[in-house]
């Protein structure tokens, strides 16, 4: 088992690499003189060249290629951002946990609401229940974030003045934020969780439950629920991804400065340090989300456990 | 049946059936029997005949929907098992009557290992501690001729016959006294197939447990059983104890069923040794149900409600041909 996540924490390794690589080549192939543009158009061009020259951009592309995965991956330093000249580093380090913040907590709803919803609706199948949490789902899903986002920051803040609208002075200014980034990954979950258990709702080892005279509450919990999980996990996982990629969007519409409204003002501003630093945390908080999805499942069902641990000879 | 054994079961008038698309399956239709105490019934029938919807509907496990019992009686000890409250039935499941299920495959939680499977059913109906239940469900697997130390593996780690011998083990852990084998044989290798019989006696003969076991195998039933129930489309077509079925079969299905039946056109069919196939349960043929593939249907057959009829005492078959074969 060990010698399987060390195997995945290199392969996280070279999955970074791959991100690493893909996003510097992108910004560097995107048309336009980024010099003029940080400068601007008034930039004599003596200005420009030692510009240029001081970001390294006077150089060929596997230079400038060389230079940023060698600061990034050998002494993990983004250097600083071509606009405020900060450390990228310090910065990113420092909205982080706001994101975290926001995504984490938003999965932690979505788990308990969203499954919960998901086994109502399944036990309940063809019922009011189930069609009251499907009708709910639906709402929740086809709403996008910025717009349920507008509504709650109406209703909350305006109109009733609970929440504040913006800004992260106290904590509760992360409620509205957590809210409406968590409601589609709900609405996903609800549906997920509702037809994986219906998948095992009719399984013969629940029908052999039900012969050993046990109660259906313990069946769901004990038997159901178990085998339902996988796919669920699937889907608390690719919400959580979905979240922190939504990330911008909700960090914007709430001026909360996190590793989303940087990404986007780095992407604006043609801040590319910014940029790359942003989708390398974004590369790697997506594949730890993922290998721990992979061990949530092999602690769950023994085969994977035992398919994970072959070649070692060791069982169970 | 005879006047001196004691019924420990008697399943009277039962109709199931599952609807299905806006259609209904009319997978049981008015089938009563009688288990004796500590005797084995056998159900024969081919496949679709409905045999596990009734072992399924005596233990009220059917899927509702799209199950539904229509009606019938189903009395254990006086009582109707039909008519009892839901939670009035988890201390007959698994304690009373338990089932060894068809597919051993699929019968067993993927998730949970074995032995813990066999303590589920002995918590439930024992006053055990764990430890206890533990030790016990070590020895029931002993008892299947499985190592106990094997009780933390899953069922993956099992080859299909020692799961079925799990699901065995699991089924009459609590000593039931009605024990509902649906096909226990069928998902094993030739080898392994020879031995449950014997196992399933070696059992009943220790615990005394009454049985129904179901099965399109006539040699397990001519091993293990006391009387045969011949089911035809949710009927029973033929029924007494296995000398009565065996040796003097009466009804054209069961004659079918031991390849006596003159048939002249079977070459084609040399796997199934009836010509034709099983009705459709969503469109039942009228009065006889098996007159398309009966070789002596007549008119009267094909109209008329066929009931059934005693030819010798204890003896029951459904035809209306007179003087059996
Ligand atoms: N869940 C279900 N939904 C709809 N129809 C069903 C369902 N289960 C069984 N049936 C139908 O009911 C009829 C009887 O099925 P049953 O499983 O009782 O047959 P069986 O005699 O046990 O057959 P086998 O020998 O193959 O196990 C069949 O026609 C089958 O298609
Ligand atoms: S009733 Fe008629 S069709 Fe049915 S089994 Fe008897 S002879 Fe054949
Ligand atoms: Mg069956």
């Amino acid at each position: 088992m060990s010698r399987y996540v060390i195997k995945r924490l290199l392969l996280t390794v070279v999955i970074l690499w791959c991100a690493g690589f893909v996003v510097f080549t992108l910004t560097y192939l995107v048309p336009g003189d980024v010099a003029k543009i940080l400068l601007g158009p008034e930039a004599t061009e003596d200005v420009l060249v030692i510009k240029r020259a001081a970001l390294g951009l006077d150089q060929p592309y596997l230079v400038q290629l060389g230079r940023f995965m060698y600061n990034t991956f050998i002494r993990f330093d983004f250097g600083d951002s071509w606009v405020f000249s900060s450390s990228v580093m310090a910065e990113l380090l420092e909205r982080i946990p706001r994101t975290l913040i926001i995504g984490l907590s938003g999965m932690i709803i979505n788990v308990s609401i969203g499954t919960i919803l998901g086994i109502i609706a399944a036990t309940h199948e063809g019922k009011w229940q189930d069609s009251f949490v499907m009708v709910i789902a639906m709402v929740f899903v086809s709403a996008p974030d910025f717009f349920v986002a507008l509504l709650l920051i109406l209703l909350f803040s305006l109109k009733l003045g609970w929440l504040p609208a913006y800004g992260i002075d106290s904590w509760t200014g992360y409620i509205l934020p957590i809210i409406s980034s968590s409601l589609g990954a709900i609405a996903v979950n609800a549906r997920q969780s509702r037809s994986s258990m219906l998948e095992v709702i009719r399984a013969d080892f629940v029908t052999t439950a039900r012969a050993k005279g046990q109660k259906e509450s313990v069946i769901t919990r004990k038997h159901m629920l178990p085998n339902a999980m996988m796919p669920i996990i699937t889907g608390v996982g690719g919400g959580l991804a979905v979240m922190i990629a939504g990330s911008p969007v909700i960090e914007s519409v709430f001026s909360i400065p996190g590793v989303g409204a940087y990404l986007l003002s780095g992407v604006n501003q043609h801040d590319y340090p910014v940029v790359w630093a942003c989708v390398i945390f974004l590369a790697l908080f997506t594949s730890f989300a993922i290998l721990i999805m992979d061990l949530c499942y092999a602690f769950l069902d023994p085969r994977i456990k035992a398919q994970y641990s072959r070649g070692k000879k060791v069982k169970g | 049946m005879s006047t001196n054994k004691e019924v420990f079961l008697s399943v009277k008038n039962l109709e199931v059936s599952y609807s299905q698309a806006r259609r209904e399956v009319r997978a049981v239709n008015g089938v009563s029997f009688d288990v004796q105490k500590g005797k084995t019934l056998g159900l024969v029938g081919e496949t679709g005949a409905g045999k596990t919807t009734i072992a399924k509907a005596i233990l009220r496990i059917l899927p509702d929907p799209p199950a539904k019992v229509k009606s019938g009686e189903i009395f254990l000890g006086g009582e109707d098992l039909l008519k009892k409250k839901e939670e009035d039935m988890l201390d007959v499941r698994g304690k009373k009557i338990a089932m060894i299920f068809q597919d051993p495959m699929t019968a067993l939680n993927p998730l949970m290992t074995v032995g813990d499977q066999i303590l589920e059913v002995l918590l439930l109906h024992n006053d055990y501690d764990k430890a206890a239940g533990m030790r016990e469900a070590g020895r029931m697997l002993e008892t299947v001729g499985i190592p106990a130390e094997r009780y933390a593996e899953y069922p993956h780690q099992f080859s299909g016959g020692m799961k079925q011998r799990v699901v065995i083990a699991m089924a009459l852990a609590c000593n039931p006294e009605l024990l509902l084998a649906d096909e226990p044989t069928t998902a094993l290798d030739v080898t392994i197939q020879a031995q449950v019989p014997e196992l399933i006696n070696d059992l009943k003969m220790k615990f005394g447990t009454s049985m129904i076991l179901i099965t399109h195998d006539l040699g397990v039933i001519a091993q293990t059983c006391d009387d045969v129930a011949v089911i035809y489309a949710g009927k029973i077509v033929e029924s007494g104890t296995k000398e009565d079925v065996f040796d003097h079969p009466a009804h054209p299905y069961t004659l079918g069923l031991f390849g006596s039946l003159p048939d002249i056109d079977s070459r084609t069919s040399r796997l199934s040794p009836i010509a034709g196939m099983p009705p459709d349960p969503t469109n039942l043929p009228e009065g006889c149900s098996f007159h398309p593939r009966c070789p002596h249907a007549t008119d009267a057959c094909r109209k008329g409600q066929i009931t059934s009829r005693e030819i010798t005492p204890g003896h029951f078959c459904a035809c209306i041909r007179e003087g059996g074969n």
